[in-house]
């Protein structure tokens, strides 16, 4: 007998699942959708050239393969730390945050579900937008916290229903801890404007919640590193000390190799050096300390004024790329005659959209157009190119008319 | 951290070459790995644990989770215990880590929400060896279904392992107390040169029959250290216990770092899967281990040489990077403040900081120590 014959079988991942039927798929027309990586106008993968040449310089310099110290590269870990908060900001400039080296964004995210779990315990309770990345909900939940929500998209309008976000946050219980996705809101795209994250703002310091930002998307939003990362520096502005989780998969296109960071903003540098010491002891019985490579492309790019550069012009030409995807998306809605509002379709940001289409619709976009998005009628709008976005359109105008 | 005869890291050769096949493949990308990891990895790194004639593989009941290093394997394993093992989420399981063992094991099995963790006899302080009936006898009182940690070989920090004789009564013990073994092996290859020599416990145990984890680590064998390439290969009674097993080891891994790390899966299963590279590394893990060896050979010669108080056949009976000197606290500090030779309190020394240039100056200080300190 076994010790594992009550062990039950873990349910398919149903974004997984999306891309296992596309595969076995044989329509040469065949669209996927759910991916959630970037991809060129040829629907490749793409591996930018600045991360090209920090590799060509690292293996240049020949460096050991010591273990890095549990909190992360130095380089990294500061140069992580400025790009979110900008030069400029006046946390960053008094030294009173900690960054450490995440796993990339889940990784970063757990690291900071761990620590309120130890450490914040005026409360266990999460409140997530409705809806929410999917990997958050467990995230948190295995790491000991409890799930709440407020009402965020609006399935009537494909927008930011502003009126119930702010009707539920006002009545969260003080000291809860609250979730925001700085840009690019997965897997919806809707992004509240600046005069709404100021309202928000106001709210969440009245009502004394603990804000953890999600920032997976910086620069690759609206092609500005700085204003996607708007939000995250007005609330600190306020006298917000937010914790945040970056991720650098996508705006650096560094997907397998992790690369992402922790912050923590304190009261002062002597509170940052305390938590830091803490981070650490969740840290090492984890994984002891993280990988160099990922971190190391990252702060050669950030670190590299040139590299910099050309790493600026590249996330912004990806955006572009997906804003005007977008734009081609409804342009061509509307020469199939589609009399539907596709509107949000160019509203919506980042990566993802959420078409409106209901599951019946969208099991009609696999089976008879060989179309591959989850049930929720969300698109990973990455998947789109100038060469297929026409029978995208169609296929969508012939379900929806 | 493994260094050379001048005290330097190093990166292995073969790592060098596969690291510039790497960057000259212009196929490959940054694409994310699957949850569980990069397959040749997965599949090689767990050949390299159980054999190539490995019946557990023939059989198909081996499954394998590519995780960050041999920290992030354990814990996994840590986790899936914790949720599925001896009922459902029962965090009452008794824990046991070897007297001492690796700091980290314990908070390990204690972040992973285990509540009773306690130490099994294993360091004989007095006779410097194995304790190993204070061992047999903890393993026959423990309660049923208790997890053992075992190192796989080159015991950290005593290393001190047991003999293939007494690993045959070990898990004798442990079949018929229904305890559950989980191996942490993170020096394979370079404790004795010989991957199989170093694999020889593990393999006993899964020729006995035994379900059990086990935890690899490829920083050192490999000279990975910072890319963090580890697995945990899991061994069960058939394949749909293992399959079912890692589709609940894959709901861990995501909600922790969702993929691995790929370069250093890269390497190391670039390097595996040819056996020309495979070679090579070979004897790049050889040259390691072997230096260590002459290192131990070359102490004890002269301790012995000098008329050094006490026996010392310990230092080349004992395996792998750490020895446990025998030196006490008083005699450590000494060596420290007067000597300037830096070890731990409990007389550990890392006989990777040992170099031709040194040897003379170490075995002269700890002559000294253990001459004029009591």
């Amino acid at each position: 007998s076994s010790w594992w014959s009550h062990v039950e079988m873990g349910p398919p991942d149903p974004i997984l699942g999306v891309t296992e039927a596309y595969k076995r798929d044989t329509n040469s027309k065949k669209m996927n959708l759910g991916v959630g990586a970037y991809r060129d106008d040829n629907g490749k993968p793409y591996v930018l050239n600045c991360v090209r040449k920090a590799e060509a310089m690292i293996a240049s310099k020949k460096m050991d393969k010591e273990y890095l110290p549990i909190g992360g590269l130095a380089d990294f870990t500061r140069a992580s730390a400025e790009l979110a908060l900008g030069e400029n900001s006046e946390a960053f400039k008094s030294g009173r945050f900690v960054t450490v080296q995440g796993i990339s964004g889940t990784g970063s995210l757990r690291i900071g579900a761990n620590f309120l779990q130890r450490f914040f315990k005026a409360s266990r309770d999460v409140y997530l937008p409705k809806p929410s990345w999917g990997n958050h909900t467990p995230i948190f939940r295995d790491a000991g916290m409890q799930l709440q929500a407020y009402r965020y998209y609006d399935p009537k309008t494909c927008s930011l229903d502003f009126s119930g976000a702010m009707d539920d946050i006002s009545k969260i219980p003080e000291k809860s801890i609250i979730l925001l996705h700085a840009c690019a809101h997965n897997p919806t795209g809707v992004d509240p404007r600046q005069e709404q994250w100021k309202e928000l703002a106001a709210t969440v310091k009245k009502r004394n919640l603990l804000v953890y930002f999600d920032m997976a998307y910086q620069g690759f939003a609206s092609g500005d590193i700085n204003r996607d990362a708007w939000a995250v520096r007005y609330f600190i502005e306020q006298g917000i000390n937010i914790v945040l989780s970056q991720s650098f998969a996508k705006n650096m296109g560094l997907y397998g190799e992790r690369a992402g960071a922790f912050t923590v903003i304190c009261s002062d540098a002597d509170e940052a050096k305390r938590v830091e010491s803490q981070l650490k002891i969740l840290i090492r019985p984890m994984y002891s300390n993280p990988p160099v490579n990922g971190a190391r492309i990252a702060a050669m790019i950030l670190n590299t004024p040139d590299l910099r550069k050309e790493w600026l012009t590249e996330v912004k030409g990806m955006a572009d790329r997906i804003i005007s995807m977008r734009t081609q998306l409804v342009s061509n809605l509307k020469k199939e005659g589609s009399s539907h509002n596709w509107q949000h379709i160019t509203d919506q940001i980042g990566m993802f959209c959420f078409t409106g289409l209901k599951p019946e619709q969208v099991e009609r976009l696999i089976k008879e157009f060989s179309v591959y998005m989850t049930k929720d009628g969300r698109i990973s709008v990455a998947g789109v190119t100038s060469g297929n976005v026409g029978y995208l359109a169609h296929a969508i105008h012939q379900v929806t008319k | 951290a493994y260094r050379t005869d001048e005290g330097q890291p190093w990166v292995l050769p073969v790592v060098k070459k596969v690291e510039q096949m790497i960057a000259n493949n212009n196929s490959l990308n940054h694409e994310y790995l699957p949850i569980l990891g990069l397959p040749e990895f997965r599949a090689n790194a767990s050949r390299i644990a159980l054999g190539d004639d490995s019946p557990a593989i023939k059989e198909n009941r081996v499954g394998s989770v590519q995780s960050l290093g041999g920290t992030g394997a354990l814990r996994i394993g840590a986790e899936f215990l914790r949720r599925w093992y001896n009922g459902n989420n029962n965090t009452a399981t008794p824990i046991y880590v070897s007297a001492p063992s690796w700091e980290n094991h314990n908070s390990v099995f204690m972040d992973a929400g285990f509540k009773d963790i306690r130490t099994y006899h294993y360091w004989d302080a007095a006779n410097r060896g194995l304790d190993l009936q204070g061992l047999l006898s903890d393993m026959e009182h423990a309660p049923e279904f208790s997890i053992f940690i075992l190192h796989a070989c080159a015991h950290n920090p005593t290393g001190t392992d047991p003999t293939p004789e007494q690993w045959k009564q070990i898990a004798a013990v442990m079949k018929r107390r229904c305890l559950f073994p989980f191996f942490d092996s993170a020096y394979q290859g370079f404790a004795s040169g010989s991957l199989d020599k170093d694999a020889w416990a593990v393999r006993y145990f899964v020729s006995e029959g035994f379900e059990l984890f086990c935890a690899q680590s490829f920083s050192k064998n490999f000279g990975l250290y910072n890319e963090r390439v580890g697995n945990l290969t899991v061994v069960g009674k058939n394949a749909d216990n293992v399959q079912r097993v890692l589709s609940q080891m894959e709901k861990i891994v995501r909600t922790t770092w969702s993929n691995p790390p790929s370069q250093g899966a890269r390497i190391v299963a670039t390097t595996l899967s040819s056996p020309q590279l495979f070679d090579e590394w070979y004897g790049n893990v050889k040259t390691m281990a072997d230096r260590v060896l002459l290192m131990r050979s070359e102490l004890r010669s002269r301790l012995e040489a000098l008329g050094t108080p006490g026996t010392w056949n310990h230092i080349t009976e004992q395996i792998g990077m750490f020895s446990f000197t025998g030196l006490n606290p008083k005699q450590v500090e000494y060596m420290i403040k007067e000597k300037h030779i830096y070890l731990m309190a409990s007389g550990r020394i890392n006989m990777c900081g040992l170099t031709t240039k040194n040897l003379d100056y170490v075995a002269k200080s700890i002559n000294e120590a253990v001459t004029k300190i009591q």
